[in-house]
This record gives structure tokens, sequence and C-alpha cells, in this order.
């Protein structure tokens, strides 16, 4: 089963939240303009709606993750739901229960959303394709695949400082290749109808099949940024480097790294983003940061709105037949 | 139903009605409270008809609905926006159709989320009948006693016009 018709169920209503690939322009659209609502709820005196209230939803984080997993529960918290936080490398799995076991388990205890984090490629759609057909998947991140709800935070911040998706310059600078920020911003960015998606790295950051996704590939930062309207830097992710694709983290900076200097190139109002953590001095210099056109602690609260707005979606669709009796 | 609403006859009179109970509840500044979508509308003619010193509030409920698993989002609404401080403060809520009362039950989950009001008053255009919850108007502009197939509709913002219209 494709991941299109997983996350989708037989009314056209979200059901899971695996990848951005597949997805309508109405249904980004729809999560926007939800996030919209939401990101009100943050500063009023009770920062709480009862919208999931009596629902139960687990983290399954089975890769190390601190914004991305707090985020994901004060959503749920500021939502009215029970959330349960599960660090999977720490737990089940040392004892050797496989981790359909740990599903039904948790299944079992009437859970109504899994959020999930794995450092493999396609785990979020392989649990979508095991759990009870009552139970919803948010990708929190997987492998290199995908980030949707990162992408989607990302979408929402560019869509407040520049309303207009289809007038929209917007440049990608950094580890394309293991980055599934970038892959998810890719296709979340050409769906919006942006006209020029541009990704900016060295040839062995870049991945061959980058030129498929209708990106024009830059080998030279100064080259790249020239006359952005969006510069979104990526973490370098050493973690899943294999073999000596970086001579070193100062080469990277000289020739990738976002610096004052560089980032005048762009158009004067452009903004920076990063998904975070940063890696001060290696893809960005403190300066940009830190600086007026950095909008990255936005993205941060941001965040908490958009997967407020995913989870209350994938919740709230009417059931299906045959879905209740479960 | 034959009969037609002048809407703005109905906007004159609660105006009236609803300026006579403030003064006998000696209250000088409330803070108005319209529901979207029609709500708003009728909340933005009485706020400019009572000379209102204090901005009009927007109450989106989406997020307070009892049937929100039954029929999920409606993501186009504008958001909730209260321009002033509930705390403490007299509030108009103003609402196009009251029928259930559960919309006027989500409302006021929603108002004491930004804070403890001192009082609430409720102000409706239409009072349809079909209640499924002890919620009554203090000022409602018409009485219509409608069948369960039968729909009140405000189409708007301007003019404002009140349409019944019967479903099979």
């Amino acid at each position: 089963m494709s991941t299109r018709q997983i996350q989708l169920d037989s009314g056209g209503q979200l059901h899971h939240f695996i990848s951005i690939e597949g997805l309508s322009r109405e249904i980004l659209t729809d999560i926007l303009d939800t996030a919209e609502n939401f990101a009100t709820v943050g500063t009023r005196q009770v920062k709480k709606v009862p919208l999931l209230r009596g629902k139960t939803i687990v983290n399954l984080f089975f890769e190390p993750s601190t914004r991305t997993r707090t985020t994901f529960e004060l959503a749920a918290k500021r939502l009215s739901a029970d959330v349960l936080n599960l660090n999977i490398s720490t737990s089940a799995t040392s004892k050797g229960e496989s981790l359909l076991d740990m599903l039904h388990n948790l299944e079992a205890m009437h859970c109504d959303m899994f959020v999930v984090r794995h450092n493999q490629s396609g785990a979020a759609h392989f649990i979508a394709e095991h759990v009870a057909p009552h139970i919803s998947v948010i990708n929190a991140g997987d492998g290199s695949h995908a980030h949707p709800t990162q992408a989607m935070l990302d979408m929402f911040t560019i869509r407040r400082h520049k309303p207009d998706f289809t007038s929209l310059r917007v440049a990608i600078i950094g580890d394309i290749k293991h980055s599934r920020v970038a892959r998810s911003q890719i296709h979340a960015l050409n769906i919006l109808g942006v006209p020029e998606v541009r990704v900016i790295g060295p040839q062995t950051l870049i991945p061959p099949e980058a030129s498929h996704l209708g990106v024009h590939i830059y080998h030279s930062l100064e080259a790249g940024l020239q006359d952005v309207d969006v510069v979104l830097t990526l973490r370098l992710q050493r973690e899943r480097m294999e073999g000596a694709l970086l001579p070193s983290e100062a080469e990277f900076f000289a020739r990738f790294g976002l610096t004052e200097a560089k980032l005048k190139l762009a158009k004067p109002d452009a903004i920076v983003m990063h998904p975070g953590p940063i890696n001060r001095g290696v893809e960005i210099d403190s300066a940009v940061a830190d600086g007026p056109q950095s909008v990255i602690l936005e993205q941060v609260t941001n965040g908490i709105a958009v997967r407020m707005a995913v989870m209350s979606m994938v919740l709230g669709r009417p059931p299906q037949s045959g879905e209740e009796s479960r | 139903m034959p009969e037609r609403h002048d809407v703005q006859t109905l906007l004159d009179q609660m105006a009236g009605e609803l300026r006579t109970l403030l003064a006998s509840r000696h209250i000088s500044n409330p803070g108005m409270i319209g529901i979207h979508t029609g709500g708003v509308w009728v909340a933005e003619a009485l706020h400019h008809l009572l000379h209102l010193q204090q901005p009009l509030g927007t109450l989106n409920i989406t997020f307070y609905r009892d049937d929100f698993t039954r029929i999920g989002m409606h993501p186009r609404v504008q958001p909730s926006s209260l321009p002033f401080d509930v705390e403490n403060q007299h509030i108009i809520l103003v609402d196009d159709v009251l029928h259930t009362g559960r919309t006027i039950r989500a409302a006021l989950n929603e108002i004491f989320d930004y804070g403890r009001p001192a009082s609430v008053i409720l102000v409706t255009l239409v009072e349809r009948g079909g209640k499924e919850l002890p919620i009554c108007a203090d000022i409602t502009g018409t009485k219509l006693d409608l069948g369960a197939n039968q729909h009140v509709k405000l189409s708007g913002p301007s003019p404002l016009k009140l349409t019944i219209q019967e479903s099979a």
C-alpha cells in the first residue's frame, strides 16, 4: 500500500500523517489554517482547549529528540489529551520484545495515537500498516525519509512572513542527502506552489535523485543565495554519515556556512530558518542565527500549533464504518 | 413560515432592551463578544448601535464543541480574538440563533479559559426552540416555533437577512 493510500481514509480525510509526498494542496492548507487557530491558545491564561479530552497519545521515540518530543507532548497536553512518553532504546526492546508485540500491548491499553520517531526510514509507515484501524500514526521523523510536521511548521512560519507561496524563491542549504527535513520541505514547497526551490551544498551531500524533485541544484552558496526570499539551513548530520563525505567542519563552514556577509546576497527582507539543534559555526554563524532576519525561535513556537492541528485533524475525522468495533 | 423578519427592526429593539438591562445592572463599560460567524455580524450591529467603547471580541468555538469526534474540524473559521481582559469584565455574549444551547455551553467554557468574567449576558437574534441544555437568552430578537426539519439561517454581513428553510 502506498503512503498516500495509507494516510487517507475512504472519505479522503487525513488518518495517518506519515509523509508530505502525495498529499493535496487542500490538505496542507487545511493544516496551516487549523494551526493558525491554535496559535493563540499558547498566549491565553488557560493554555488548553478540551478538544482531545479522554484521548491517549503515545510518544514512541526510538531515537533521541528533545525539541520534537517536547513540542509533541505540549501540543497533546494543550489539546487536553493524556500523553505517555516511551523512550524505547532503554525500554522493552532490550528485553527482546518485538516491535509488533509492543504495539499490540499499547493497543490493548486503548491508546488512540502513536507519534513515532525512528532512525530507520519507513518505520512510521510500517507501524501504520500494522496498528488497529482506530489508531492514528504521526511520523515524528524516520531515518532520512521524512519529517512531515517539521516541514509543515516551516511552511507555517514562511506563510506568516510571506503569505503568497506562488511568488517565492526558497533555498535549502547544507546536508540534503541525510536530511528528512529537506525531503519533506521540498515536497511541501512544491505542493504549495513555490515556483523556485534551490538546494545548495557540496556534491557529496546532495543525493542524485534531487534533480527529479524539481529543484535547482547549486554547489556555490554565493550563486544559490542570489535574490532568495527564504533561506532554510539544515543541521550537518554527522551521526548519519558513512565514510569521508566531508573534509572537515571548518571547511564546510568556509564554503557553505551562512554568514552575515553571504546573507546579504539574498533579498534584504529574506528570513532565515533552521530546524534545530543548531551547530553554531558549522552550518550557520551565531550572528545570523541570533540576528534580525532569523525566525528560528518562532519555528519552535509554531511547531506546537502545527502539531496541535495535525493531531486534532487525524483524531477529529468522522469514524468510518467498521472502525468503531475495535 | 410566511412572516418576514426585518432584521434591522429586531436589532433596534434588542439594542433598546440591552441598554435598559445594562442600566438596571449598573454596568457601564461591558465587553461584547460575538460567536462566529452569524453571531459576529449581530454583535457588530449591536456594538455600533450601543456605541460601546471596548473593541468587539470574536469567538470560534470549534475547539470546545461536544460533537468534534463526529463532525471534525472547520479550519476556515477565523480564530478567536478577545481584545480586552476577561477577568472581572461584564460580558455580553451574542449569537444569531439559540437552538440546542450547546454552542453557548462551548462559548462559556472558552470565555472562562481567558479569565473569570464578572457576569455574562446572553443575547440572540432568534430563539427557535429545541433546547437540550438549561440555557436561556437574556435578550432575544424574536422567538420562532420551528419543527425539527426546519432551519433558520442568517445570511450577511450586509444586509443581514433571516430565512427559514425546510429539509426533506
